[in-house]
């Protein structure tokens, strides 16, 4: 493959684009310098660690290695799900549901993906295993951080709403399913409406990352193709997951809604 | 005991408790007390909508063995506020019973009506209507007329009196009007810090 590698002097170059742009922001007074300051060293640091981390796992096949890998990745997510939300789930649930719920549609799929479609040998191979479970969590995270937020603060919003429903004799789930509706609707959105753009308006990443390292168009816009319909997918699932057991906490046996298991 | 519609023992959730009150068919209940006092919540509770523990009981049966929705038709809560999910006012019901209607002032038309054009008063008694036309067998009423005028008022009453004798129920009616006691002619209890008194004055 004919990739052009990168001297530390071209990053260097790069980094330095970052400090003009926070000597632009400490001159206009925007008080950015030291977030953004901060953020770039990050990048630099978490980046350089992971790719440490996936050196030593592209060395050593192993699948132990390859899942201790995917559970952090997992736990890392579902704590970031945790924190996207406004009105909490109290206890550990909120952390649980969205762990379960990513771990049931990124999983099944990126594994489903691996066995059927592209096929590396053996099916666990780190370098197409760890970058495709790393793009369907942080897009499920993104559905399921957002629907489960848009219906917990719903149901605290429409309380009055859905305990009429419940006195006129209405099921938990009825009560509740035009939010569900809603809450999945804006769990998905955002992954339709990257599908609709990708190509006209934006170069997605991954395709733009493989056409940069030698891989022809094409085939670059198959993986492509294919990662979108896995994230979409993923992110249905996952969203629809995590509302169900989202939606469900939000009730006891009894059918009633119980806000106080919200903090 | 064994003839009474509804019957309640050792009633508790959080403020209010333990209450004991039996309603009998043809002797309804209304319940009065300052702001505060817990009538509300009471009739939350035997609404099961609250978290609350005690023995509830509808003609003899145990609401634990009911599903909590069958409860809830049969033992119906109306709020103070009614609160409504979609636009139009036919949306809310299962059918259209034109005498019931007309009995609060309404006619066919009222269906296609948009709810966000409901004056206060309307929507209060288009809720009653829409409680009433499931059937329940009891109505806990959370001050159903505080909005209307005498005339609409008045209609009120008529129709949730006829409404009990025609189906064999009964009602706990909260109201604040001692007048209105007076007229419904019902057995009068008062509610103070959670607990359950007495017949007011």
């Amino acid at each position: 493959m004919n990739v052009i590698h990168l001297t530390y002097l071209d990053l260097g170059l790069a980094a330095l684009l970052v400090l003009v742009l926070a000597l632009v922001s400490w001159r206009l007074q925007l008080g950015l310098q030291q977030t953004l300051l901060i953020a770039a060293l990050r990048t630099a640091i978490q980046l350089t660690l992971i790719g440490l981390v996936l050196k030593v796992l592209f060395g050593a096949i192993h699948l132990g290695w390859l899942t201790l890998v995917a559970l952090v990745m997992l736990l890392a997510a579902g704590r970031e799900v945790m924190s996207r939300q406004k009105h909490r789930y109290r206890g550990s649930w909120g952390f649980a549901i969205g762990t379960t719920s990513m771990f049931i549609s990124s999983f099944s799929i990126t594994v489903l993906a691996l066995l059927t479609m592209v096929q590396p040998d053996p099916w666990y191979l780190p370098q197409y295993a760890v970058p495709l479970l790393g793009m369907m969590l942080g897009n499920t995270m993104n559905g399921i951080a957002l629907s489960l937020d848009r219906m917990t603060s719903g149901a605290m919003q429409q309380q009055a709403m859905i305990e009429a429903r419940l006195c006129l004799g209405h099921s938990w789930n009825e009560a509740i399913s035009d939010l569900r509706r809603e809450s999945a609707r804006t769990g998905m959105i955002p992954i339709i409406n990257a599908m609709a753009a990708a190509g006209i308006v934006s170069l997605p990443g991954m395709m733009t990352g493989q056409i940069l390292s030698g891989t022809p168009p094409v085939e670059a816009v198959k993986y492509q193709i294919l990662i979108m319909f896995m994230i979409s997918a993923g992110t249905g699932l996952g969203t629809v997951t995590a509302i169900w057991f989202g939606s469900k906490r939000l009730f006891d046996l009894r059918h009633r809604l119980r806000l106080d298991r919200l903090k | 005991m064994s003839d009474s519609l509804l019957s309640i023992k050792d009633l508790q959730s959080g403020y209010i408790g333990p209450v004991s009150l039996d309603l009998v068919q043809g002797r309804p209940l209304v319940l009065s007390g300052p702001s505060g006092s817990g009538k509300t919540l009471l009739l939350r509770s035997i609404a099961d909508l609250d978290l609350n523990h005690g023995d509830v009981r509808l003609d003899g049966i145990a609401r634990e063995q009911i599903s909590a929705p069958l409860w809830r038709r049969q033992v119906a809560y109306l709020p103070a506020e009614s609160a409504w999910w979609r636009s139009r006012v036919g949306e809310h019901f299962e059918s259209f019973d034109e005498q019931l209607f007309a009995s609060l002032g309404f006619d066919k038309s009222v269906v296609d009506w948009e709810v966000s054009r409901l004056s206060t008063g309307e929507r209060h008694r288009l809720a009653l209507l829409r409680m009433l036309e499931r059937e329940p067998r009891v109505l806990l009423l959370d001050e159903p007329t505080a909005n209307l005028d005498p005339d609409k008022t008045a209609a009120t009453e008529a129709v949730v009196q006829a409404y009990c004798r025609e189906h064999d129920a009964a009602y706990i009616w909260v109201s604040h009007d001692p007048a209105q006691r007076e007229r419904l002619g019902a057995r009068q209890l008062l509610m103070h810090k959670g607990q359950l008194q007495g017949s007011a004055a």
